[in-house]
């Protein structure tokens, strides 16, 4: 399974020099096994993997956590998008009362956007998903509610002999008097448990964390609670704050593990690294 | 080790901070969760009676009706609400495990989740006013 980081930002896309080691795109992960192509997320960082598309695919399948702008600003300059000849199936999360299809083409439509989401050259599918488990190519993938504001869900991937799960944003801790001692009662804990891989939301300091309890993300230090919890193999500190630069990004991944010991390994994401999971 | 569903986890956490006393069970009436609040009107922690299915809360506190009567499992509000998963009122009174007996008035609701996950009920309840 060859993991590659379009997209690492969240909420905002950050492109400055003081930005250049860990990128300026928000959310994007492709996970790429044979001729099956899945993407995470269509934040800004899409629009790069369009440029880099594997020569062969005639089928791709984007799953959405949730539909905050960060997170689908890049799906109309996917250039697959206008391939008719590509298929595209976009996946994400089941609201209240409105279809995704409907959500999506609130930003798929003008005055948003010039083109709208049912004139797309490629026709894309819409799968509205919940607490579900289904196959692509490979991959069995299950997929639950989180703790983030609106409806958003995690994914869990796995090929038969690796696990990536991909949490963006998550807070876990928020409101958890006993967190994060109690795993049945954590947020995205059955999304993680003993994964090889695990992207997680690390966006802000401590500091930056107290007066924003509810926002739905983490510290990296909570970051580093819940992957202790849940035994993985693999944290990738995600969702960088758009002000932090490469610099602050650094002490904050200095700051959270100084002097900890972990059975785990620990990074922060950076755009444009691949990683590869047995297969 | 399965993981309750964000909604439970969510209700449990604002049960946590609240100062009305709140019980939670999952969709087969297990209790998952009291609070403090309910704590002291139960007269028991819930680290100390842990999970209990229905059968069991249902009676261990001991409702009674005005008249003395006791009362059957399925006359109980949050029963109600786990049986027809609509809200739930009443008033009657119940039999804390300390044996102190206080007259209490419960509503109860369902939760459910999207897209019509029926995960659970929640009852808030309160010691009625002596007149």
């Amino acid at each position: 399974m060859k993991i590659t980081i379009w997209g690492t930002r969240g909420s905002l896309p950050a492109p400055s020099p003081e930005n250049n080691l860990y990128g300026g795109n928000t959310s994007c992960v492709s996970v790429m096994q044979g001729d099956t192509l899945v993407v995470l997320d269509a934040g800004s960082g899409i629009r790069r993997l369009g440029q880099h598309f594997p020569p062969g695919i005639t089928r791709v399948d984007i799953l959405l956590t949730h539909l905050h702008l960060d997170h689908i600003m890049g799906l109309g300059f996917f250039m697959p998008l206008y391939n008719p000849k590509i298929r595209v199936n976009i996946w994400g999360p089941t609201g209240y009362k409105e279809s995704l299809f409907t959500r999506l083409q609130r930003y798929l439509s003008p005055p948003l956007f010039p083109i709208r989401l049912q004139d797309l050259p490629s026709q894309p599918n819409v799968y509205e998903i919940n607490e579900s488990a289904f196959d692509i190519g490979p991959f069995h993938i299950k997929s639950a509610y989180i703790c983030h504001p609106g409806p958003t869900i995690g994914f869990r991937m796995e090929n038969g002999r690796s696990t990536l799960t991909y949490i963006p944003d998550h807070e876990p801790a928020l409101g958890a008097a006993h967190f994060p001692n109690e795993p049945e009662w954590t947020s995205g804990y059955g999304l993680a448990l003993g994964a090889d891989l695990l992207i997680h939301d690390g966006q802000y300091t401590p500091e930056e964390y107290a007066p924003r309890v509810g926002w739905g993300h983490s510290t990296m230090e909570q970051a580093l609670q819940f992957a202790e919890i849940t035994a993985v193999k693999k944290v990738l500190f995600f969702h960088h704050d758009p002000a932090h630069t490469d610099e602050q990004i650094r002490q904050q991944l200095g700051r959270a593990v100084s002097n900890r010991q972990f059975s785990f390994e620990a990074a922060v994401a950076v755009e444009g690294e691949v990683i590869y999971l047995p297969e | 080790m399965a993981t309750n569903h964000i909604e439970i986890i969510l209700t449990r956490q604002l049960a946590d901070c609240l100062t009305i006393p709140v019980f939670l069970t999952d969709p087969e009436g297990n209790l998952l969760f009291y609070n403090e609040p309910a704590e002291e009107l139960l007269g028991k922690r819930y680290e100390e009676t842990g999970r209990m299915p229905v059968e069991e809360w249902s009676t261990i506190f001991r409702p009674f009706d005005g008249n003395g009567n006791r009362l059957r499992p399925e006359d109980l509000p949050l029963v109600k609400t786990l049986t027809h998963r609509r809200p739930e009122h009443g008033t009657f009174w119940i039999e804390s495990l300390e044996g102190q007996k206080n007259e209490i008035s419960v509503t109860a609701y369902p939760l459910i989740g999207r897209p019509d996950r029926f995960l659970g009920a929640v009852a808030i309840f309160w010691k009625t006013e002596a007149p």
